[in-house]
């Protein structure tokens, strides 16, 4: 959440940010490429949720990813990873 | 009750902390600042001093444990040189940005190549634009004394900046002169205790001086020139302030000597500024309308002091114990560029002196007033920056 000021006396004497998700906004909107889960070929290693750097995959109950496209800036780690290649990355459409 | 003491600019700088209180105090040893955080050392050892001493790998981790520990809402302290200040250079951004009042003494050493461990200002005034309030220092009462009112001015709530406290190598940091440390119940009664604009706490979370977009980024800088521009207006208060409490006075932004009526006015910071004093006091006798203005603080810059200066001489002359390649010396380009503005501007002169240790004696600088009368009577400047005991 971000406390956006309206004005400049509005403002802290330095930004400070609390813990929140996604304090720079919808991040996602970066991403050219887009991760894909393929849940046939994955084996619910785990591996794509440990290196995801963003925190952008969730493990599920059944330890499946779940990768949020809010916030994952598309930079292809999990599929690097996968060792099963069960990610691939699609280009965006417009 | 007063203690007097005959001790070198470094102690009393250890002493000063000790007075204010300072609760975390993170330094790395260099020529010659050492023996203020030695003095430090020894008061934490024998616990006369209630502070965690932290001992870095660095100078930059010195200052960012400086900058953890003032966000964490206590006073803090450091020391540094030369070489040290440079290297703590990138934190330093992030100690004004992030608006901590931490107060540093910089021992003023000569920059390298070629090595050297004498002094001038090469050091801090490269750190002129990282947001650090500057005081330069005359004398060893004058480094405790702005110490107690570096202290007193950062942590005011119109300001939130931190601030270098800069004396001379050896000419100041190791040379032994009587002076006086106040009573303590009076320097409490100075500095109240430390409340921070802001402060780190375990259970309301948060990050501090994160990413800022180019939508409010111009917005925080300007926060920072607001208060430079604050503690421009406050620095002359304070010290009155304290000289009413403890009988010494600076002349807040710049100490003027013998002005009033003079035709020439010799410029220049720290011992030069002093030494400037003995020169003038001969010119005078020999019938010659010089004065001097010792410029106290270079950040801010004290510009309209300089402006009411140039109304009322015809030359000005800067001394700077500093170059900056390529131009001349800081000091005497934001002295022009103070009077820009002007109509009528004096004449002007600028000197390069005593770069590396070189000695400025106040014989060095009669000769350089009478080098600038003799321009002053030409009703012109032949080179505006000279080079003064240069060798052949």
């Amino acid at each position: 959440m971000t406390l956006a000021p309206k004005k400049r006396g509005d403002l802290p004497l330095t930004p400070l940010s609390c813990p929140t998700e996604g304090s720079m906004g919808n991040t996602g909107s970066w991403r050219t490429f887009r991760p894909e889960v393929n849940y046939s070929k994955c084996t619910k290693c785990t591996l794509c949720w440990v290196f995801c750097p963003d925190a952008a995959i969730t493990r599920q109950q059944d330890d499946s990813p779940k990768i949020d496209y809010d916030y994952c800036k598309g930079c292809g780690i999990c599929a690097n990873e996968c060792p099963v290649k069960a990610i691939v990355m699609v280009r965006e459409e417009e | 009750m007063v203690q007097r003491v005959v001790d070198t600019a470094n102690h009393l700088a250890g002493y000063a902390a000790k007075a204010a209180g300072v609760k975390v105090v993170a330094a790395y040893p260099i020529t010659p600042q050492t023996t203020i955080v030695e003095k430090i050392a020894d008061f934490v050892e024998s616990g006369e001093m209630d502070a965690e001493y932290i001992r870095v790998e660095s100078e930059h981790s010195a200052m960012v444990a400086c900058i953890g520990a003032a966000a964490a809402g206590v006073r803090t302290f450091t020391a540094t040189s030369s070489h040290g200040l440079a290297l703590m250079h990138e934190a330093l951004h992030w100690a004004s940005g992030s608006r901590l009042p931490i107060v540093m003494a910089v021992v003023n050493r000569a920059m390298g190549a070629p090595w050297s461990i004498w002094p001038d200002m090469s050091d801090s005034l490269s750190q002129r634009d990282t947001g650090w309030i500057q005081f330069y220092c005359a004398g060893n009462q004058e480094v405790f004394d702005t110490i107690l009112q570096a202290y007193k001015l950062c942590e005011d709530e119109r300001v939130f900046l931190p601030a270098m406290v800069c004396l001379e190598g050896f000419i100041l940091s190791h040379t032994y002169a009587p002076a006086e440390i106040p009573d303590q119940a009076k320097v409490d009664a100075f500095l109240p205790a430390y409340k921070s604009g802001w402060v780190l706490d375990v259970n309301k979370p948060y990050s501090h001086a994160n990413l800022v977009s180019p939508e409010w980024y111009m917005e925080f800088r300007y926060l920072i020139q607001e208060a430079m521009e604050n503690a421009k207006r406050l620095i002359p208060q304070i010290d009155k302030e304290y000289a009413e409490r403890f009988g010494h006075a600076y002349g807040g932004l710049i100490e003027k000597y013998r002005c009033d009526d003079a035709d020439l006015v010799l410029l220049a910071m720290g011992t030069i500024g002093s030494d400037a004093k003995l020169a003038v006091d001969k010119l005078r006798k020999e019938g010659l309308k010089v004065g001097s203005a010792r410029v106290r603080v270079y950040r801010p810059f004290p510009v309209e002091e300089i402006v009411k200066l140039a109304a009322s001489s015809r030359m000005l002359v800067t001394l700077d114990r500093h170059i900056s390649f390529g131009m001349e010396g800081f000091l005497g380009s934001e002295v022009k560029a103070s009077l820009y503005g002007q109509q009528d501007r004096p004449l002007f002169s600028g000197f390069i002196a005593g770069l590396g240790g070189r000695d400025v004696t106040a014989e060095t600088i009669e000769k350089v007033a009478k080098r600038s009368l003799k321009m002053l009577d030409a009703g012109r400047v032949e080179k505006e920056t000279e080079w003064v005991d240069l060798r052949e």
